[in-house]
């Protein structure tokens, strides 16, 4: 290795600092690993702490029927059955303990009469079942796993970016990251890497998702060749705001739909009538997020392009206790009084399905020694997530990972890092200050992020897809003629530069996934294949990195046990 | 269509200067929709944080024209723009370069506060009435912008010998925690200076989460340890047990 790195060495390295990778990185400290955590922001502000509703675990503290069956066959049947069954069923186990365990490190749920952890209702979810903290749980989830893990001992690495994952042979050794504040390269060693790097909002022009979420984590472990799984499934949420412009895409939490707000349309019909009778506004995601953006295609939306969405109803007190940011954001951004008139909603990009191909016990990728976790990695959600799924998904896939990738450290040699990948990477990084006068990287991102919202949004076909490919093919040769100024000291258009490499990359794998599943499941509705196709619901996409080429290939679901079955089968 | 204009400091630890930028304005945006939108057309190195722009993270702080805001939070039409408006990254904290500031000291704070630990043998049962008083303090989305306004930090530059709101309000949830067992009121004492306070309320008015930072947290936390150590009948109580 190159004396004039910076260089750090753990046994475990983290990539990712919101809910998984600090749930992983307390796994793998009480395994007694030397654990580093890399995150492109400040600790605390990962996107985690915008998760609002809750998270789901059948504690049946509400509603005493609830139990882990009906947890495993709601995440099931919302996820299309495309699921990864091993995973919901862990998830459904383990996810009441997880809670159990963030109370028992000082998180402060809100609570029943009898003092117990008060749980709500949530599209999808049989019962109530929501732990939450009025509607900003995520918050206190990130600061409850933050200070455990400060106070364990782990080495944080803030404002950091990671730009490859480094290899020894077939094996993970490694990453190089740049530091934003300075721009100098650091390069980490590292027996295991965690990949928990969040979503890929990003490369979606109304999204919910903040600056960070590029999908840097699925691009880098494709790189790194691991397998993409289930890349067509993007979760458009049914509610972001849609007015004023500036303020579009932010998260309307579903808990107003769970606290009992009702959709209504320009004529002010209830119009979930018409598109699940049964379940209406708490039904799945994907069916509200399609029906209002029908609604407002057929010209029955609200004013400003979307649908009402209204809990006034509601006693003004009871709303500001249970929704205090709904109530405050509303209020100071869009002059709206929520306690007394309907919000404008419509559908923002949210939430990403696929990710890293893992093992669901372990989080294990292909590529041995590296693992992923929470919504960097695939399976548990299937073709669709429900409300809630995710913060459960985030402590118990997140500590699975980090005992994985605890044991798999123990057990190896520290791997030997090769200085001419390292080089090469770095002077690849750097190009952009040689393109002078390039193109803005801002203009780039701005025309990617159009491109997927017009032709890769809720309602896709085959023309609109194919062409995206197009488009993905020349905004990548600009991409790398964009020119950068400045220095290298906190420079957030050459940062810009680089994370389009991700974006662009991960936005291919949703068009090509996309284009190969010709039928509509979940969260993937194709106007050309409108209905469900039973041979499409026995397989996934998998996408791989062959010939320096993205190549998609099927693979079959794991067979479900019987007894497993057997619940699916079980009606509520 | 209707522009304002942005007086944004550029520099870095060795000073600076305001630049002037002239950017369209939008209805319903935000300083940080300004800032952005001159990054994406005038200057691609200005450097400034944000992350949610909903103000649920505290990335964006800054001080627009003049007071410590979120600048997701900052309507542009609830400033006057027949002026520049000016923004300037936080005072109390060392410049990294234009808006964005060094605020590591403020993780130092956080590890020298013990963590939550139950007391021994607790029922984990909660009465909500308890857990509110609790939640009010664990809203702070660490924006720090109590930080930089609070004088003892701001003017005086006593940061080692004093915590600051933030780290009040942080010790303060732990303090009110229904089941939470670990004595704090030493460490406030001596290591987080809470004596230096005189609640003049700066930060109170500044928190975009509205928490009563100087009512609920500081003055309950003052009053536990001039309780803890100075109460003299309690000073002779503890005398004669023979206890610390």
């Amino acid at each position: 290795m190159t004396s004039a790195h910076e260089t750090h060495e753990h046994d475990v390295l983290i990539i990712g600092a919101g809910g998984a990778g600090l749930r992983a990185a307390i796994e793998a400290l009480a395994q007694g690993a030397r654990v580093g955590v890399v995150c492109k922001s400040l600790l605390g502000k990962a996107h985690t702490v915008m998760a609002e509703g809750g998270l789901a675990a059948a504690m049946a503290n509400v509603d005493k029927a609830d139990n882990w069956r009906t947890h495993f066959r709601d995440t099931m049947r919302g996820g299309k059955l495309l699921n990864n069954w091993r995973m919901a069923q862990l998830h459904a186990q383990e996810a009441p303990d997880r809670v159990r365990e963030l109370e028992q490190w000082g998180a402060l749920f809100d609570r029943t009469e009898s003092g117990d952890i008060l749980q709500r209702a949530f599209g999808g979810h049989t019962f109530k079942r929501l732990c939450h903290v009025g509607d900003r749980t995520g918050l206190e989830m990130i600061r409850t796993l933050q200070d455990r893990g400060v106070h364990m001992g782990f080495d944080v690495f803030m404002e950091c970016t990671v730009m490859r994952l480094l290899k020894e042979g077939g094996r993970v050794a490694g990453a190089l990251a740049y530091w934003r504040e300075t721009g100098r390269f650091v390069v980490f060693r590292a027996k295991s890497v965690v990949i928990a790097t969040g979503g890929i909002g990003k490369s979606w022009k109304i999204t919910s998702n903040s600056w960070e979420c590029t999908g840097d984590g699925m691009a880098l472990a494709y790189e790194a060749g691991a397998e993409l799984l289930d890349m067509e499934f993007v979760q458009f949420h049914p509610t972001g705001m849609v007015w004023p412009p500036g303020v579009q895409g932010i998260l309307v939490t579903e808990a107003v739909r769970g606290e009992g707000g009702i959709l209504r349309n320009k004529n002010g019909e209830r119009f979930m009538e018409k598109y699940d009778p049964k379940r209406m506004e708490l039904s799945t995601r994907d069916v509200v997020a399609r029906a209002i953006y029908t609604e407002v295609r057929e010209s029955r939306g609200s004013e400003h392009g979307g649908a009402y969405l209204d809990i006034s109803h509601q006693p003004a007190e009871y709303v500001k206790r249970k929704l205090p940011s709904m109530y405050h954001q509303f209020k100071e951004l869009a002059d709206v009084d929520i306690t007394k008139e309907p919000m404008e909603v419509g559908p923002t990009c949210h939430y990403m399905m696929g990710g890293v191909r893992v093992e669901a016990e372990t989080g294990q990728t292909s590529v041995p020694g590296l693992f992923a976790a929470g919504e960097a990695a695939a399976g548990l959600h299937g073709a669709n997530r429900l409300g809630g799924n995710s913060l459960s998904d985030l402590v118990v896939f997140g500590r699975r990972a980090g005992l994985a990738a605890a044991a798999h450290a123990k057990s190896s040699a520290m791997p030997a890092l090769d200085p001419a990948e390292i080089e090469a990477s770095e002077r690849q990084a750097v190009a952009p200050f040689g393109n002078a006068g390039g193109e803005s990287p801002y203009a780039v991102h701005r025309d990617l992020q159009d491109m997927m919202q017009n032709l890769v949004g809720i309602f896709r076909n085959e023309e609109d897809l194919k062409r995206a490919l197009g488009e993905l093919e020349k905004l990548k040769a600009r991409a790398a003629r964009a020119g950068v100024e400045g220095s290298r000291l906190f420079n957030p258009g050459w940062h810009l530069a680089l994370d389009l490499r991700s974006m662009l990359a991960v936005s291919e794998a949703v068009t090509r996934a996309a284009l190969a599943r010709r039928e509509s499941r979940g969260a993937h509705s194709r106007i050309d294949y409108p209905n469900t196709d039973a041979a499409w619901g026995k397989k996934n996409n998998v996408l791989v990195k062959k010939d320096g080429a993205m190549t998609l290939f099927e693979s079959p679901l794991p067979e479900m046990p019987a007894d497993l079955k057997q619940i699916l089968a079980e009606d509520q | 269509m209707p522009e304002a204009i942005l007086r944004v400091f550029r520099g870095g630890p060795e000073g600076g200067a305001p630049v002037d930028y002239r950017v369209p304005l939008a209805p319903g945006m935000v300083v940080l929709d300004a800032v952005h939108s001159i990054q994406a057309n005038q200057a691609p190195d200005l450097a400034v944080r944000w992350n949610c722009k909903a103000a649920k993270c505290g990335s964006c702080s800054a001080e627009v024209n003049g007071r410590p805001r979120l600048m997701c939070k900052t309507r542009m039409d609830s400033l006057p723009l027949d002026q520049p408006v000016t923004v300037y990254p936080m005072k109390a904290f060392p410049v990294i370069k234009d808006l964005a500031t060094d605020v590591s000291w403020n993780y130092k704070v956080n590890r020298k506060i013990p963590p939550f630990q139950p007391r021994p043998g607790v029922e984990w049962k909660m009465d909500q009435r308890d857990v509110d008083r609790v939640q009010e303090f664990r809203k702070c989305i660490e924006c720090f912008l109590c930080q930089d306004v609070c004088h003892v930090l701001r003017e005086h530059g006593l940061q080692e010998r004093f915590g600051g709101p933030r780290f009040f309000v942080r010790t303060a949830g732990l303090e009110m925690h229904p089941l939470d067992g670990v004595d704090r009121t030493k460490l406030l004492k001596d290591e987080l200076g809470i004596g230096l306070c005189n609640i003049t309320k700066c930060c109170t008015e500044v928190c975009p989460e509205e928490i009563h930072i100087t009512d609920n947290a500081i003055i309950p936390l003052k009053e536990r340890v001039v309780d803890r150590f100075y109460d003299p009948l309690l000073m002779l109580v503890r005398k004669i047990r023979g206890a610390p």
